[in-house]
């Protein structure tokens, strides 16, 4: 099907808005838009990071889920209790794929689930002591972790239990950080507000701590920030960047320690790859410690050596000659890959839905494939996430902002692209309408997707998951009608 | 009264930005902008101003400040 027009998209939004109810209608129109590359300010016409309507379907989630399951949970080392009853962690536990090295449940905890496990006795006479009693047991069962951060659901804010005073304690009792994180779920409209509550937490009880201390350093010290290495995608960054001659002192948190975060002051340049979930620091750390930031797309061969050569900018000769040096190497690898694959996936078009950065991130990789992206919005995106989108999309193409599980039926239903690529939620509904999906947030259990290495198994997963031949099976073969005699003749 | 915070673009201009309500703006005019005096009312681009006292020009970017609100834009 050829691509919408302008006049089609708008009257496809109004066609969808029109189930609503009136006050429904006008809330919801606010959040959908048709693409126009001349806009300089998102804010006019599209409007983000406000609260989910009551009884649409949102895919968003809690605060807690922003800092406990993005920002801190990756940080290996540590053990992250998730603070209150038991389902919070529990039903989230080890969905990120964040992959790590170490021994799990010896020196690093990134798929294990701590809880406090909040009982009704608690909730009435405050869950403080008990709080303590844990840390305590941690400490006996677990003696090689290297700090612990205290992630509060929402009963611990409704209750009013004094965390900070608890961690404060117990640090002075084991000499190790204990972070206490007020990310109680019900705080703000989506996850950003946890990622905002986990960087200040950051701030204010890991950054300072090795402060004045003596540090090693070199002219080309980076640290990469806001990669959460899902199916290995820090790996691949990492190793690329190295290769040009940078050294990497800081992962930022996927596959990260505490220790490497201590001494990201330390770095000559922070390197940011989800803006939506690390700004903060990054700010921060600029106006504290003069560290400059910029931010950087390594998805697609076109973005990561774009990227790359704005990185080396940063630095002397050696680098950008390195950043050279490393684009040539991988540019007969990346062709190979483009000629094997474009050729089956040119053309296709692709509608996004995604949360901090993938859904205009991953645009470049799309293109370098020959695909077309057709629709993107976020899940939790801020006015400035939407200014940088809009000169990364087509005109007339479609965007949303928290979209409900109705509009985006009824989007893909009309638009039909060829892949949807959104969550686990979304998955399943799609594949029975038989239209090809990706989780885009774990990759599918595929990965990595960052760096060159990264871009060879993207378009490998495109391929199989567009041109898989069960998509032509979707109907029962009783119910195919005169088919077959048209196929015979046509064979 | 609200804490911001108040940086250089990459074209050199300034750029607002307010952490309670995570909103990234340019700053389309500045009522004083000497060394010797800085600050005043700030107007940004999305219709919205603040006020931050007059003060000399900060020695670097980016500096928090505590600005009042003469009007906001949404
Ligand atoms: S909203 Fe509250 S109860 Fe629900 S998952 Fe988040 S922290 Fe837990």
């Amino acid at each position: 099907m050829s691509a919408l027009t302008r006049e089609e998209t708008e009257a496809l939004i109004q066609e969808v808005l029109e189930v609503y109810p009136e006050k429904a209608r006008k809330d919801r129109e606010k959040h959908l838009m048709v693409n126009d590359q001349s806009i300089e300010q998102s804010k006019k016409c599209i409007t983000s990071n406000r609260k989910s309507l009551p009884g649409v379907m949102t895919i968003r989630g809690c605060a807690y889920a922003g800092s406990k399951g993005v920002v801190w949970g990756p940080i290996k080392d540590m053990i992250h209790i998730s603070h209150g009853p038991v389902g919070c962690g529990q039903y989230s536990r080890a969905g990120r794929r964040n992959y790590y090295v170490g021994t799990t449940g010896i020196n690093t905890f990134g798929t294990m689930n701590f809880t406090s496990d909040f009982q009704e006795k608690d909730i009435v006479f405050g869950g403080d002591k008990k709080l303590a009693k844990v840390m305590t047991e941690i400490e006996g069962l677990f003696p090689l972790n290297k700090g612990i951060s205290i992630q509060s659901e929402c009963p611990i804010g409704l209750i009013g239990d004094d965390i900070e005073a608890v961690a404060k304690k117990t640090a002075a009792e084991t000499g190790k950080p204990v972070v206490p994180v007020r990310c109680e779920g019900f705080r703000g409209v989506s996850q950003s507000l946890g990622h905002h509550i986990a960087n200040d937490a950051i701030r204010d009880w890991v950054l300072p701590r090795r402060e004045g201390k003596a540090f090693e350093g070199t002219p080309y010290d980076v640290a990469v920030i806001g990669d959460y290495n899902i199916g290995g995608d820090a790996w691949s960054s990492r190793i690329l960047l190295e290769e040009m001659g940078l050294r990497v002192i800081a992962q930022w948190s996927g596959d990260g320690t505490i220790a490497e975060m201590e001494k990201t002051p330390y770095v000559k340049l922070n390197l940011i790859h989800c803006y939506r979930s690390m700004n903060y620091i990054a700010r921060h750390m600029e106006e504290k410690y003069s560290i400059p930031w910029i931010e950087y797309n390594f998805f697609g061969p076109t973005k990561v050596a774009e990227s790359l050569r704005a990185i080396a900018a940063h630095f002397d000769d050696k680098i950008k000659a390195g950043a050279e040096r490393v684009i040539a190497k991988y540019q007969a690898m990346m062709d190979e890959v483009i000629a094997k694959y474009k050729p089956r996936l040119q053309g296709k078009r692709v509608m996004l839905y995604v949360g901090g950065l993938r859904p205009r991130h991953v645009i470049g990789a799309y293109e370098d494939l020959g695909m077309e992206v057709v629709g993107t919005g976020y899940e939790f995106g801020h006015g400035d996430d939407y200014d940088r989108t809009i000169k990364d999309m087509g005109n007339a193409t479609l965007i949303y902002d928290d979209v409900t599980g109705f509009e985006f039926e009824e989007f893909v239903k009309r638009v039909k692209p060829d892949l949807v690529g959104s969550g686990i939620k979304e998955k399943f509904i799609f594949q029975k309408m038989g239209v090809p999906f990706r989780q885009m947030h774990s990759w599918d259990y595929s990965g990595p997707y960052h760096g060159y290495d990264g871009f060879a198994i993207f378009a490998r997963d495109m391929d199989m998951t567009i041109n898989n031949p069960c998509w032509s099976k979707m109907q029962a073969p009783w119910l195919k009608k005169a088919e077959p005699e048209a196929e015979k003749k046509a064979a | 009264m609200a804490n911001i915070m108040i940086q250089r673009g990459s074209k050199g201009d300034y750029v607002f930005y307010l952490p309670k309500r995570d909103l990234e703006d340019a700053i389309v005019s500045m009522e004083f902008d000497t060394p010797e005096k800085w600050g005043g009312e700030i107007k940004l681009n999305n219709g919205g101003s603040y006020y931050i006292e007059p003060q000399i020009a900060p020695a670097k970017l980016p500096i928090s400040l505590r600005a009042r609100r003469l009007d906001a834009a949404e």
